[in-house]
Parts: structure tokens; sequence; C-alpha cells
């Protein structure tokens, strides 16, 4: 059963940065966007597993560090001409807490 | 407030084109209505020719399908001619009471072939040459007919014949003019190309002007006659003589066209709320036939139509390639020539290779290249960008050497190539698959290939392979940018020069300010931008400007190289490649340590530790306790050296020191690209020196300096720059030349291709020969690097510490 679980809080993210959580399921990549939201997803990229939480993040997307993927930050799916999917993961910030649901 | 009213009249690819342009940058603005006299939605007019001669089906050509128009909310009325547009009331009526309001209208309505005024212009199997209508008359008969004559030995004349030829006809072209493609050839090649035809069966009257065409017994033509009185049979006749704007609709609104609908830098007609595109247009009193120079125009008026506001047409420099397989041709520019200009030719008759080079004050104005036309792109490129060619003038003739290019068997040229042979040997992409997916997917620049096939897209050295096979597939629509003026990405479409005059003269100091100043077009721009704004706010303001994290790729924000697998590898720096056994035991101790897999020692004369994982990468370099090598950086890698008169026999000068004040010098020196150096001792030059961005090579009186050498992607040999005698103005000339290649460089441009751009004499001239500049950009080098710190030792005292650390739940 999926619980929200604290992780951090909102500041130990750098605005169009990304942070990595380590999980019993693999890792998850955490993005904040330079708009102020928060994204999750799983750490690898559809192409060839490359740790999208290393690549650099623009407005709602993030190139993944190998081989230049783009990736929907808010559904998880490639940009066309690509096509694959990573998978998304709950995330809330409550006064300024970042919970994850996993 | 509702959405305005836009109708398009004409359906074809520039009018598409820029509803393309326009749903990209202002996706809502409008309701859009188009209307099309041809019942087929969107298709690849250039590709009728591989229709024709069975190459391809109209299904593989269409560009955007029904589902398109739908998926965009575009209302389509197909076969339907706009007959009136009534400027008062903004409305336009088709022929069949069609209806449609407007608040902007966008007049594509293409051109018409030009119908030579003789007698029996009008029978049955008299054609042109324009659209699918045309393309299938012309399959169609084929099947039931023998004799076809072309009238007009232009492109679409001569594609038209060779597909007919090809369709089982017997084809003769009549052609006004004493060669072919007289307005593309001079005449050498022209004959070259009729010899080349012939051989494949094709028949040529010219200088002849047709008289009447003559009806057989069933009314149907029967055969041509020409003015000297020859007369020959003809069940097909193919009028291809030249096409004019059609301006019929325009004209009868009352807008003003002059050879065209006449339009301004921003495609405005004279009414302010009507705009045109394509070849009905005549821009400063040229109608173009080309798509290359349509797309652009497409841009523009999607600029304006958006409400941007800020982009402007100012016209095209056009090039030629003949779509018949197996026949290599191309040209561009002025390659007639005049008494102020002069020729570089190449004629080799029997080997069926032509080559017309035309020069005016040290510029490439025009060509004509037949039988071998690898280096087209080429030199199309250096004639947009106005390149002074002075100094490359003496192999001008033979191309761009694609010698020293790796990952593709050594071809260089697109053409011999089977199209099972791979072409990017990066992400295995055959020649096959590339040709397919610009046919299929209707691709027109080398970015849509890089797209959509992966082409070209890591290392980049197959790009002249892949611009090549695009020309040779798609004919003159292919137009590279010059180069100069390539936008920096898709964020913007200014290049790099013009963002770093920018920051130069409006002092911008963030990557915020110069996107707002020069309206970016994406909220934060991407992994393009983002790091080479990042690195021209630096460079040009050292001492004011804040180092961006987050514009900085995973490598040089991490200080470390990512590996397929998510983990880093660590290279301490070496100075010169030297080291000590109390290193040598550190780097063995932190292997044991951290169970380090893979330890290599690099071309660059020190060890590699592959295989650290992210989070331990801080504790490894307090462990090292040695500085960064900078071997993830765009910075200076390291200098490579022999042995030297240290120890050599045959040494002349003390290269391992003269390596290691270098690389001192340098340390941390972040560049437009990585830098390399190397010493040696002697010419022998173990040290490789000839290969590096700056190689120095110890003489007996002294140092001689090479630049600009790569042994990369491409091989690239450095050249003479200087010869200097003592060890002080090593380093002088070596950071002179380093700060010039920092202020001047293009982001990930290296210096072999920063010299190729700018020319070696303009880095003489600033460096060698004006010794005040000199001294100033050395002094600007030391300057920055004074209190360069060591990075790793920062991040081991606390420094950016999150980048390292996981979160857990």
């Amino acid at each position: 059963m999926a619980e929200w679980k604290s992780i951090c809080e909102l500041d130990d993210i750098p605005r169009m940065g990304s942070r990595v959580v380590r999980s019993t399921s693999g890792n998850i990549a955490i993005f904040h966007t330079s708009g102020g939201e928060v994204f999750a997803l799983r750490d690898q990229c559809p192409h060839k597993g490359g740790p999208l939480s290393q690549g650099l993040v623009h407005g709602n997307q993030v190139t993944c560090p190998l081989h230049g993927w783009k990736l929907r930050l808010d559904t998880g799916e490639a940009v066309a001409p690509d096509e694959g999917c990573a998978r998304r993961y709950p995330i809330r910030i409550d006064s300024g807490t970042v919970f994850l649901q996993i | 407030m509702g959405k305005k009213n836009l109708v398009m009249v004409g359906n074809g690819m520039a009018g598409v084109r820029t509803l393309e342009e326009l749903l990209k940058i202002a996706p809502d603005q409008y309701e859009i209505t188009v209307f099309g006299a041809e019942p087929h939605p969107n298709y690849n007019r250039i590709l009728l020719s591989p229709v024709l001669a069975g190459e391809m089906t109209i299904q593989d050509i269409i560009l955007n399908d029904h589902d398109w128009y739908a998926k965009h909310g575009i209302k389509l009325h197909l076969g339907k001619k706009v007959s009136r547009i009534d400027r008062v009331l903004r409305r336009v009526i088709a022929e069949d009471g069609t209806e449609a309001p407007y608040d902007r209208l966008l007049l594509a309505t293409g051109s018409n072939p030009f119908i030579l005024p003789v007698p029996g212009n009008d029978l049955p199997g008299v054609i042109s040459y324009r659209d699918i209508g045309d393309t299938d008359a012309m399959i169609d008969a084929a099947r039931r007919y023998r004799h076809a004559v072309v009238i007009g030995g232009g492109l679409l004349g001569l594609e038209a014949a060779n597909g007919l030829k090809l369709r089982g006809m017997d084809v003769t072209v009549v052609h006004l003019a004493d060669w072919l493609l007289e307005r593309q050839l001079d005449q050498t090649a022209g004959r070259m190309l009729q010899k080349s035809l012939e051989d494949r069966g094709l028949k040529f009257l010219l200088g002849k002007q047709t008289e009447m065409l003559i009806a057989g017994e069933s009314g149907r033509v029967a055969a041509i006659r020409l003015k000297e009185g020859l007369q020959i049979p003809a069940d097909l006749v193919v009028m291809a003589v030249g096409i004019r704007p059609n301006t019929t609709l325009a004209e009868s609104a009352g807008i003003y066209c002059h050879r065209g609908i006449v339009v301004n830098d921003t495609m405005q007609t004279y009414d302010p709320k009507v705009y045109a595109v394509g070849e009905c247009v005549a821009h400063r009193g040229i109608a173009y036939g080309l798509v290359a120079p349509l797309f652009e125009q497409g841009k523009v008026a999607a600029n304006h139509l958006g409400n941007y506001g800020i982009s402007r047409y100012t016209g095209s420099v056009t090039s030629t390639k003949l779509k018949v397989t197996g026949i290599d041709l191309f040209s561009a520019g002025d390659f007639f020539g005049g008494h102020d200009s002069e020729e570089i030719v190449l004629n080799d008759a029997a080997g069926g290779v032509y080559k017309k080079l035309v020069i005016k004050d040290n510029k490439l104005v025009g060509g004509v290249l037949y039988g071998d036309t690898a280096d087209g792109p080429w030199y199309f490129q250096l004639l947009r960008d106005g390149q002074d060619i002075h100094e490359i003038r003496d192999h001008l003739l033979f191309g761009q050497s694609h010698v020293g290019d790796v990952g593709h068997q050594g071809h260089s040229k697109a053409a011999s190539m089977a199209d099972s042979a791979e072409v990017c040997g990066c992400n295995g992409v055959s020649k096959g698959s590339i040709v397919k997916a610009i046919k299929e997917k209707g691709l027109f620049t080398l970015d849509d290939i890089k797209k959509h096939t992966k082409a070209a897209s890591s290392c980049g050295s197959c790009a002249g392979l892949c611009e090549q096979i695009l020309s040779a597939t798609i004919g003159g629509a292919y137009t590279p940018a010059a180069s100069n003026r390539k936008a920096v990405c898709g964020c913007t479409d200014y290049s790099h020069q013009e963002v770093r005059d920018a920051i130069r003269a409006q002092h911008l100091l963030s990557i915020d300010a110069v996107m707002r100043f020069l309206e970016w077009q994406t909220p934060d721009g991407c992994d393009k931008c983002r790091p080479a704004l990042n690195y021209y706010l630096i460079s040009t303001w050292p001492k004011e400007v804040k180092d961006d994290p987050r514009s900085r790729l995973i490598n040089e924000r991490a200080h470390a190289n990512i590996q397929k697998d998510g983990t880093f590898s660590v290279v301490p720096r070496m100075w010169g490649g030297l080291t000590t056994a109390a290193e040598l035991r550190r780097i063995a101790d932190v292997a044991d340590k951290y169970q380090v897999p893979t330890i290599k020692v690099t071309g660059g004369q020190r060890i590699d530790l592959l295989g650290i994982r992210k989070e331990d990468l801080i504790s490894v370099w307090k462990d090292l306790d040695m500085p960064s090598g900078h071997a993830y950086g765009k910075s200076i890698r390291t200098v490579k050296t022999c042995v030297g008169l240290e120890h050599c026999r045959f040494g002349t000068q003390l290269a391992m020191a003269m390596g290691v004040k270098l690389e001192k010098m340098l340390f941390d020196m972040y560049a437009p690209h990585k830098v390399k150096l190397a010493v040696s001792g002697c010419p022998r030059n173990c040290a490789e020196a000839g290969i590096k961005d700056v190689g120095v090579i110890g003489v007996d009186s002294g140092y001689e300096l090479y630049v600009g050498g790569n042994g990369g992607i491409k091989t690239e040999v450095a050249q003479f720059f200087v010869k200097v005698r003592r060890d002080e103005d090593v380093l002088e000339y070596a950071g002179a030349f380093l700060q010039l290649y920092r202020e001047e460089g293009f982001y990930l441009e290296r210096t072999c291709h920063y010299l190729e751009r700018v020319g070696l004499d303009h880095a003489k001239q600033r460096v060698v020969e004006d010794e005040e500049n000199r001294k100033a950009l050395y002094g600007r080098l030391l300057a920055e690097l004074k209190d360069a710190k060591d990075p790793w030792a920062e991040r081991v005292a606390g420094v950016e510490h999150n980048e390292y650390e996981l979160l857990s739940v």
C-alpha cells in the first residue's frame, strides 16, 4: 500500500535542479522547476536507462544526460519524435516539506 | 475575447509551413480556415519527380494528412477555388459559393505553369508539370503511348523527361537555349549533362523553337513542328518552360502586384491585413521557385501573424541540384562571372568531372559542380557566409578535406555509398534509413535528420554526409543556414555572435537578463543554450558574473564524467603527465577502498578511475588529495609532454618543465570547448603536438608554436603560428592565443573550427603581429586565472554538497 513519506524540505532541491531518493524499488528523481513545481519520476530514461536526475531541467522538461532525450516532467513521456515513458510518482508539498507517495 | 479568423488561400508547402510555424509560437490565436484548389492535403511537390520515375508513390509524399488539419482545428476546404476577396467586408468567396470571414488573410496561391502561345497548345495530350494531376496524366500516357516531347530543358523539364524515359517512352527534349539548364549551368557543364542524359537514351533538340502542335485523327496531339520546319511525332507534350506567380486572385481584389504579389520584408502586402508567401510573391523584385526561401518567408510571416513582430525576410541565395538519380550536378550563386571576377576551373572531360568556382574580392560568389558534388554544401556555406577564402584558395577547388573524418569507413561522398552503408557510426544509422526518413517524414534540414534518425546527433562527424544525402534527395530545396547566422538553438532566432554582442553591448550579467533582453521563446532555455549563455556571460564579464550550476551539464556540475551506468570517472591532475610514488600509492589505496572496478591510463598521460558512485566522489577526492584533472570540462584538459632534454639524448628543450609551466598557468581555464596542449622536446615530436589546440615543439634555437590541431572526430593538423626563443614567450603567445579563442570562440567550437571561421591570419594579426594586443590578452588571461581554485578541494570543503547527497524516505 503506497504511503506518503516526507523526503526533504522544498529548499533542499535547487530551482531548475533535482535530488535523488533512494528507495527499495530503485532510485526516484525529484525535480524542482523554475516555476516552483515539483515532480517525481523513476530515475531511469526509457531510452537506455540514463539517470534523469542528472539532467538539465528547463521549463517542465528534463534532458537526459546520456543521449539528450527530453522527457516531460508532468507526464513522464518523451518529447516527440522520441517515444517512451518514465514512471511518475505522486508528490506534494505541505508547509515547505516535500512528500512522496511510494 | 474570441479568437480571430485567419484564412489561407492555397494549400501548398509554403502556406502550410507558415501555419506550422504559427501554431508553434501562437497555437491559440486564430480560428484557421484553408482553401485548396487541389483535392489533396499538403504534399511534397519536390518529390513529384521520384513519383513520376516510379521510385515513390503519392501516399509517400503527403506531408500533412487530414488528421493533422483536424488535430489543429483547421477548417479545410479541398477542391474549392477561391474566386473573390471582399476586402471591405473582409471575407473570401469560393467558386461554389463557400464564404469565410477573415481578420487576417494569407495568400499562398503559388504559381502557374507558363503555356507557350502556339497553335494547338490546348489539344488533349498537352500538359504542364506542376501537380499530382499532371503526374498522373504522364504516368497514364506512358502506359498507352510511345512518343513524348518535353518542351523546356530546365530542371523540371529534365526531371519529367527522365521519368517518362524510365516509364518506357521515347523522349525528345526541345529547348530554346543552346545548352541545357542555361540558368543553372555554364555551357561546359551543360554539354556534359547532355551527354550523360543521351547515354540514357534521351534525345535533344537544342536552339529550337516550337511553331505549333498538330492534332492527329483522334483529336489528340500527334506531332510537334519546330520553326525550321522539322516535325516529330508526339503523343504526349509536356510544357516545362517556366512558371508565373499566380496573382489572378490578388489582382482582382486590387492588391498591388508586379511580377508577383508585392510584399515588404514582413511578408505583408499593400493591404496590411493581407500577407502572402510562396511562389506567388515578389519580394524585392524576386519571385522564388525553390522551397527553402519559401520556408524562410513562411517563418517570417508566422512571426508577424503571431504578433511577435521582430522578424524580417531579406532575400535568399539559392542553389540548384538536379534530382535525376545517378547524375551529380550542383550550382549556386553567380557562376558565369564577369570582368571583375576570377575563375578556378577543373575540367576532366573523360573522367566526367567539371568544377568551376567564381571568386570576387577574395570571396566565393558562385560555382558549378558536375560529376562530383560532394563539396557542394560546403561551397554553398562559404558563399552564404561571405567568408574570405584567400587563405584556402590554393586548395579550395579540391574541397573540404574529409580525410581525417572517422566513423563512416572513410566515405566522403554520399552518392557512392550503398543504402546499407553506415553513415552515423555513433548511432548505427545507414544511408538507406536516412533517405527513407527524409522522404516519408518530409524532412528538410540537418536538424530534422538529427531529431528523427539520430544520425549526426552525437559526435557530428557525419553531418557533412547527412547534408549531402539531404541535398541529393530533395535537391535545391535544401539550404544550409549561413553558419555565422545559425541560431543558437530552437529557443531563439539569434546567432551565437548576436548573443555575444548583446551581452557585451548591453552589459547583461545573468542568463535571465539575456533571455529577457533577447526575448527567448522558451521559459528557461534548454540544454543547448543555457550552457552557451553561461559561458558567454562568464567569459565576457569574468569579475561580475557568477557561475550558474543549473546551466552546467552534469559532468561540469559534478566535476566528474558520467558513465553509461550512471557512475562517474575520476581523473586527478598529473602536471605535464608527471606523478610520484606517493600519488600512485594514494591512487592504489583509493582503488582498494572504493572497490574501483576499472583503472585506465588515459591518452592525456594520467590515470582514470572508473565506476565511482556519485555519493562517494567527495570522499574519493579527499583521499586522493590531488587537484582536479578537469577531464570532464570545456576547459584546459592536459599538457602532454615527452621526456625532453631532461632525459632524452635527442632533446633540445626541457619539454616536461615547459609542459608543467603551461599547465599550471592554465589551471581551471574555462573555454568554449575542451583545450589540449602538448610540448615536445625536439621535432621528432613524441608528444604528438601536431594534433593539439596548442602544440609546442622545442628546437635548438627555441620553440615553434602550432595552433588549431585536433585528434578527435576530425583529424586536423595544427598550423604553424610563431617561433619564439624563451620560455616566457611560449607562455605569453600560447596564453594570448587561448584568450583570443576564449573571447571570440562560439560555445562548443574547438580551436580548429574557430580558426576555420575567423582565419589563421586573424589570430596571427591579433597575437603575433600586435604586441600591445598580445600583452593585453595575456594580461586578461592571467588576471582571470589568478584566483583559480581547485573545484575538488572546494567541494571537499563543503561547496554544493546537496549535489552529492542522496535523500531517503
